[in-house]
């Protein structure tokens, strides 16, 4: 790895939820804190997710969703991603996620889950701590 | 790392996108990867958009990578975005725009942030084209980060270049008068739906024709009128395009401008080789330090010295 290397993220918005603040604000806050940031806009399918993240070489990819769709969308995202190789993608994702929802995430292959209220340090902080080494 | 060369003309994608990511960071390998790519360069048609911010290049870019998905021609596009100065992260918001383009096996899509470079694109985007050549793209779309007046590192990246300009975001000649106004292949004015487009339209043929009369050129840049979000007049901005590339082929300007470039490119890598070597041996001993508190103390100039220094380097050899 070369001191020129820096960490690449796709922010994306799976399903048809409209609710992009959250979204939008982590794409700013992972931008200045030095991240390069691919924002996706609304309307994402998880192909469409991990097809960017493949073309992109991302390290990390954010799912932002508020309308209950997380059940679904992320394990199928962190599914899709293994079967293109890219295991080594960090998956992280918030919204409003209820928290008897967490435990089954974290097994299906998410990293961590933030909620509303989350300062957004820690974020950057564990995504920081937790990219893989390539 | 594996070598990612043949896979990368295998037609691995993951390769190719893991390939741009080396050469981004300027990894040391990228020069011997590079090097391997070369030979198989030189096919693709190099599309560039440029113009000010939120003109529709990015909307443009992907009516046109429909238009030339229809004729079954692949699409490799590059969309560069600036990175901040301050904190060195970049927002990469284009892919948003490409929505058509995204989900076709034949269309890669790369997101660049500009890392501190300013002619409007980023340091290593011509070796990511040549990469993208290399792996069999029949088409390489660039679109700049959105310009001022002298941004126009793209001409030295594309064939045909494409200014797009839209009514209502203040771009009138007089704001664009140097540099960006230059290096148009093709103007077109997007937003056409929007009121004063004709009349930018006009401002801009006038341009041209006063561009002919001061210097008489073989190519009379075309003016074309688009509303991009609608999809109207797409077909016939490829078909200028199409244009434009028969004209660089039959004058001979095509085999003249890629001699050029690669006089460019050689020289720049030549000089890039050199200061790298020379420099690590003029900073390897501390030395150099030294020198710069002599200066401070007004023992030493810096003009003398840097001259002594280049002396000494050559008469070691
Ligand atoms: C603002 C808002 C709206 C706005 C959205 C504007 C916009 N463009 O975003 C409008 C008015 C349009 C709206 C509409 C609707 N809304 Co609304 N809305 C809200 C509200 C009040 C705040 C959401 C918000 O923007 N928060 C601010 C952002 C910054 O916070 P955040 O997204 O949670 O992000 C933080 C964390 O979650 C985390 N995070 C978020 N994403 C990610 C991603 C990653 C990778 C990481 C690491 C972290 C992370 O980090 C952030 C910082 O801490 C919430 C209630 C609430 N308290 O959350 C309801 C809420 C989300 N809405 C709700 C509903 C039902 C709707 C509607 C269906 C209402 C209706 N019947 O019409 C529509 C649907 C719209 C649509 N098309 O999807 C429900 C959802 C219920 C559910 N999930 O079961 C909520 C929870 C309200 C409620 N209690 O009922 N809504
Ligand atoms: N009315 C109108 N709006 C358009 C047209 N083309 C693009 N837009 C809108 O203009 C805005 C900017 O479009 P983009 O394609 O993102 O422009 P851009 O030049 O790529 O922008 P930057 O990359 O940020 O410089 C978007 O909201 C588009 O929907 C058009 O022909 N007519
Ligand atoms: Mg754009």
């Amino acid at each position: 790895m070369t001191a020129k290397k820096r960490i690449k993220v796709i922010m994306a918005k799976p399903g048809l939820d409209g609710h992009d603040r959250g979204a939008k604000l982590l794409a700013r806050v992972f931008a200045e804190a030095g991240m390069e940031v691919v924002y996706t806009g609304l309307r994402q399918t998880p192909e469409m997710i991990v097809e960017a993240a493949l073309q992109e070489d991302a390290d990390v990819v954010g799912l932002s969703s508020l309308s209950g769709v997380h059940n679904y969308f992320f394990p199928r995202v962190v599914e899709l991603l293994k079967e293109k190789g890219l295991d080594n993608v960090l998956v992280v994702g918030g919204g409003i996620i209820p928290d008897e929802d967490v435990p089954g995430l974290k097994d299906a292959g998410v990293a961590a889950i933030f909620g509303p209220g989350t300062r957004t340090e820690d974020i950057v902080k564990f995504v920081e701590e937790n990219i893989p080494n390539t | 790392m594996e070598n990612l060369v043949p896979e990368v003309l295998q037609g691995s994608i993951r390769a190719m996108a893991k390939l741009i990511t080396l050469v981004e960071n300027e990894d040391s390998r990228s020069l011997e990867f590079l090097g391997a790519i070369y030979p198989h360069t030189g096919k693709a048609h190099v599309l560039g958009i440029t113009g000010s911010p939120g003109t529709g290049k990015s909307t443009l870019t992907d009516k046109i990578t429909a238009v030339l998905r229809q004729r079954n021609q692949t699409v490799g596009i590059i969309a560069v975005d600036p990175s901040s100065p301050f904190t060195g992260g970049a927002l990469l918001g284009d892919r948003i725009r490409m929505q058509r383009a995204f989900g076709d096996p034949d269309v890669f899509i790369r997101s660049m942030a500009t890392r501190g470079n300013l002619g409007g694109l980023a340091r290593s985007t011509t070796d990511v084209i040549k990469i993208m050549d290399a792996f069999g793209k029949d088409w390489i779309i660039v679109e700049t980060v959105g310009v001022g007046q002298d941004e126009v590192d793209i001409v030295k990246a594309a064939d045909t270049t494409v200014v797009v300009l839209a009514p209502g975001l203040g771009d009138t000649i007089q704001s664009m008068k140097a540099g960006v106004m230059e290096i148009a292949d093709l103007y077109v004015i997007n937003k056409a739906d929007r009121s004063g487009a004709d009349a930018l339209v006009t401002e801009v043929r006038i341009r041209v024709e006063q561009d002919a009369q001061i210097k008489a050129r073989p190519w009379q840049t075309p003016v074309l009128k688009t509303v991009a979000v609608e999809d109207q007049g797409t077909e016939s901005l490829v078909e200028a395009v199409d244009h434009h590339r028969k004209f660089l082929e039959e004058s001979g300007k095509l085999k003249k401008v890629r001699w050029e470039k690669t006089r460019q490119e050689t020289l720049s890598l030549l000089k890039e080789e050199i200061s790298r070597n020379v420099l690590e041996k003029i900073l390897g001993n501390g030395r150099f330090d030294d020198l710069i508190d002599d200066i401070i103390a007004n023992r030493k100039d810096p003009y003398t010295s840097v001259k002594e220094i280049v002396e000494t380097l050559f008469s070691d050899e």
